[in-house]
């Protein structure tokens, strides 16, 4: 295992974190107009992510960082690539946290607010999906490791399919939080949306998982063919039947545990599928494929950043479960703001 | 314009947007502390309403500066890809760095302060205070650091055309870090000082929660003119440096053509002829004093370099010395009003107040005219002698996606910018809550209240005596 193979691992860590703590949040501000009846509730809603959706979102800042350190040529062949999408992506992030932090200080615009909440959820809760779909599909490069396609060609059945599955997990996530931190009638609709998002997501995940193997092979042959891909599937189907098993038993922090293992598991098989690849070059030269070896930073940057990843992991990691551990437990009326 | 053009001036305009609720919120990240040691210290009740105020203030203001952060981590990729496959291998660490250091310090701890009165002890939420505080400087100290090495690189070697790491403490301290860092983090301790005494100079003016507004006075005005008068100092330490290390970039700051002795220093005037010659009011050989401590001092001169190297001379020269006027215009203003303020006669100068209002704009646009003056003074290198600006924008963006997305921002940034001033304008007229109503809703921890004072108000130590 060479050091940017650590990388890779550690990317794939920042931008799993990403999915399953921003992952929650997002899938309650996509749920937002569907559950929120009133400004109680959607008071609620909003109090029940309002403590920890900022450190959440720095999971992206930290994996795009990371991405930019480690795999140069992949951050920098993604994000202008993708250009139209990443912009799309960034606009739904930034309108999203203004909406967040204005909406209760601001009666006057709060449809206004409301609907950037919602909308800048949507976006990148959907994009996010279609991204990988289409990392996953491959893409077509040149030889300085540019994007020769088009804004619609990203938009292919493929990983359209793979964005509106994400999207249903997304939902799903976030349907899980919101019963945990929720309690009477918003409880209720959250837990009737959790199991209606798992059984939505469930079809789509095997529609994926089919056309994955037909339209991707080389995806599939990378799973099925390593050890940590079964290990992964393992983990995806255990996390599955726990998720529906405790979605049955009403047992709503466990449920939420459940949904965010499959995104954990998920995001270890399209990390195998793609692995030594990091973005293959599809429709092209199949040597302009930016791999884990030919991408990498030097090795010094990449052990600098090992050691700053050693010292900054551990606190972050213990300062955000202080954080979790202190807003545990259902939202209190009129908390916070 | 082509896409070149187009992604200058949408990073530009993000950057500088972005820059505008950066000092603001770093400042007010530094009352919040203040106020919050106060409540943390004494318990009463009135503190705890001075401290949300400012909580409030300040949140509201960091969570568009955190948004419009993002703006910029991702600009590197989408319009800059060449530029961050040069300097990925150097540029990625700090970034890494001040994502595992600084964001998620303070977001993580912003949540306790917005979300935390009744989870946390009065310790807990002091502690959070300050470290979204250290959080907050610790994102300057990292994005400077990146931002420094484009101007003096250190620390690397050129491998197959990029930049590849051979040493992290030199490319991390290379010459332009420490005063880059120092006159970043000064300026924005001057805006806060600023920002705090025009929010005190409005509520004297509708006489309202005066006692505590007297203290504020003080608390900004005393901050100010303490980080201001420091400014020329740091502000030299770090021209010199520049003169240097980025000598043309200098030329262009004063517009010296010929490389020569007795070099002027000009007070104000007008470039011509792209920097050979100046019409204006300058101290003669200053420029060689003030470099050199010796009128003989050599200046080296913008026709030392042929012309598609040199930067545009006119936009680098108004903007430094805009920057440097409205400095010292500053430290006279805010030694008046201070001067006034102590002697107890500010209140009576009611134009005075108005003035420290609408002096909030000095700050701000001194530290714009600043980030003008070192970035174009840059030019044509994005790196500086190692890769041209031209070379490291992306291939795959065309002109048309980038003007899209550019009017894009531009609404959005509007927008934003409107929905901010109603709130922080909304947070104001407000006011802190008053004592009866927060006791309704908070059960904190009384102390015994010192007899014979009126804990309303009773937030004004330090206010001068009435």
């Amino acid at each position: 295992m060479t050091l940017a193979d650590v990388w890779f691992v550690l990317v794939a860590v920042l931008l799993t974190g990403y999915a399953v703590l921003d992952g929650f949040d997002l899938g309650a501000g996509v749920l937002y107009p569907l559950l929120g009846r009133g400004d109680e509730q959607k008071a609620t809603i909003r109090a029940a992510i309002g403590p920890v959706w900022d450190g959440n979102e720095v999971f992206l800042i930290a994996g795009g960082g990371a991405l930019f350190a480690a795999f140069p040529p992949v951050y920098a062949m993604t994000f202008s690539g993708f250009y139209l999408a990443i912009m799309l992506f960034l606009f739904g992030l930034i309108f999203r946290a203004v909406s967040i932090e204005f909406r209760h200080r601001d009666e006057k615009w709060a449809r206004l607010w409301d609907a950037g909440f919602f909308v800048g959820s949507l976006l990148p809760a959907l994009l996010a999906g279609v991204a990988l779909g289409n990392v996953i599909r491959g893409v077509p490069l040149d030889g300085n490791g540019d994007y020769t396609g088009t804004f619609l060609e990203l938009l292919n059945p493929y990983s359209l399919l793979i964005g509106v599955t994400g999207l249903a997990l997304f939902a799903t996530h976030g349907a899980a939080w919101l019963a945990y931190k929720t309690e009477g009638d918003l409880h209720r609709r959250a837990s009737r949306a959790r199991a209606g998002g798992f059984v939505l997501f469930a079809v789509l995940a095997l529609a994926s998982t089919a056309v994955t193997f037909v339209a991707v092979p080389r995806a599939s042959d990378n799973v099925t063919g390593s050890i940590v891909g079964w290990v992964s599937i393992a983990v995806l189907a255990g996390a599955l039947l726990y998720t529906l098993w405790q979605i049955g038993a009403k047992a709503d922090l466990k449920a939420f545990a459940g949904s965010a293992a499959t995104i954990v598991a998920l995001a270890g098989i399209a990390a195998v599928g793609n692995y030594p690849d990091i973005v293959p070059a599809r429709d092209s030269a199949a040597e302009t494929s930016l791999t884990v070896a030919n991408a990498s930073s030097g090795d010094l940057t990449l052990a600098v950043m090992l050691v700053i990843a050693v010292i900054g992991v551990p606190l972050v990691a213990a300062y955000t479960i202080l954080v979790y551990r202190t807003f545990r437990g259902k939202v209190k009326a009129g908390e916070g703001y | 314009m082509d896409a070149l053009d187009l992604a200058r001036l949408q990073f530009a305009f993000t950057v500088g947007y972005h820059f505008i609720f950066v000092p603001f919120s770093m400042g007010l990240a530094l009352m919040v502390v203040l106020a919050e040691r106060r409540y943390y210290k004494s318990g009463v009740p009135a503190h705890m309403a001075a401290s949300n105020f400012w909580i409030k203030l300040f949140t509201a203001t960091f969570a568009i500066g955190v948004a419009t952060g993002i703006t910029m981590e991702f600009a590197f990729g989408t319009n800059w890809a060449n530029y961050s496959r040069f300097v990925g291998d150097i540029f990625g660490a700090p970034l890494a760095a001040e994502g595992l250091f600084a964001f998620f310090l303070e977001s993580t701890f912003l949540g306790v302060l917005l979300f935390g009165r009744r989870r946390v002890s009065r310790g807990f939420y002091y502690a959070s205070a300050w470290l979204v505080l250290i959080g907050a400087h610790m994102s300057a100290v990292w994005i400077l650091i990146a931002n420094s090495w484009q101007h003096t690189p250190r620390g690397f070697e050129i491998e197959g055309g990029r930049a590849v790491l051979t040493s992290f403490w030199a490319a991390v301290f290379n010459p332009s870090t420490l005063p880059r860092l120092s006159h970043t983090v000064v300026a924005t301790w001057v805006m806060g000082g600023f920002a705090i005494a025009a929010i005190a100079a409005w509520y004297l003016l509708k006489g309202r929660d005066v006692r505590l507004a007297r203290s504020w006075m003080t608390a900004g005005l005393v901050l100010g003119l303490v980080t201001a008068v420091a400014m020329p100092f740091v502000g030299h330490w770090h021209a010199t440096q520049v003169a240097a290390e980025q000598p043309i970039k200098m030329a262009a700051f004063e517009s010296v053509w010929d490389t020569e002795s007795n070099a002027t220093l000009w007070l104000f005037g007008w470039v011509r002829d792209g920097g050979q010659e100046v019409v204006g009011l300058g101290i003669p050989s200053g420029l060689s004093l003030m470099l050199g401590l010796d009128p003989d001092h050599e200046v080296t001169g913008l026709s030392s370099v042929a012309a598609e190297d040199r930067p545009p001379v006119q936009l680098t020269f108004q903007a430094y010395h805009l920057m440097i006027a409205i400095g010292f215009l500053m430290i006279a203003l805010l030694a008046v009003a201070l001067a006034l303020h102590l002697l107890g006669r500010l209140e009576r100068y009611r134009w005075m107040l108005w003035v420290l209002i609408f002096a909030v704009f000095l700050p701000q646009i001194a530290i714009q005219m600043g980030w003008a003056a070192t970035e174009v003074g840059r030019q044509p290198w994005i790196v500086q002698d190692l890769l041209r600006t031209v070379d490291g924008v992306s291939p795959a963006v065309s002109a048309a996606e980038v003007g899209t997305t550019l009017a894009l921002f531009g609404l959005i940034y509007l927008l934003l910018f409107v929905g901010w001033v109603r709130i922080v304008f909304g947070i104001i007229r407000k006011g802190p809550e008053d004592v009866p109503a927060l006791l309704g809703t908070q059960v904190p921890v009384l102390p015994p209240v010192p007899s014979g004072e009126d804990t309303s108000t009773s937030a004004g130590a330090g206010a001068p005596a009435k």
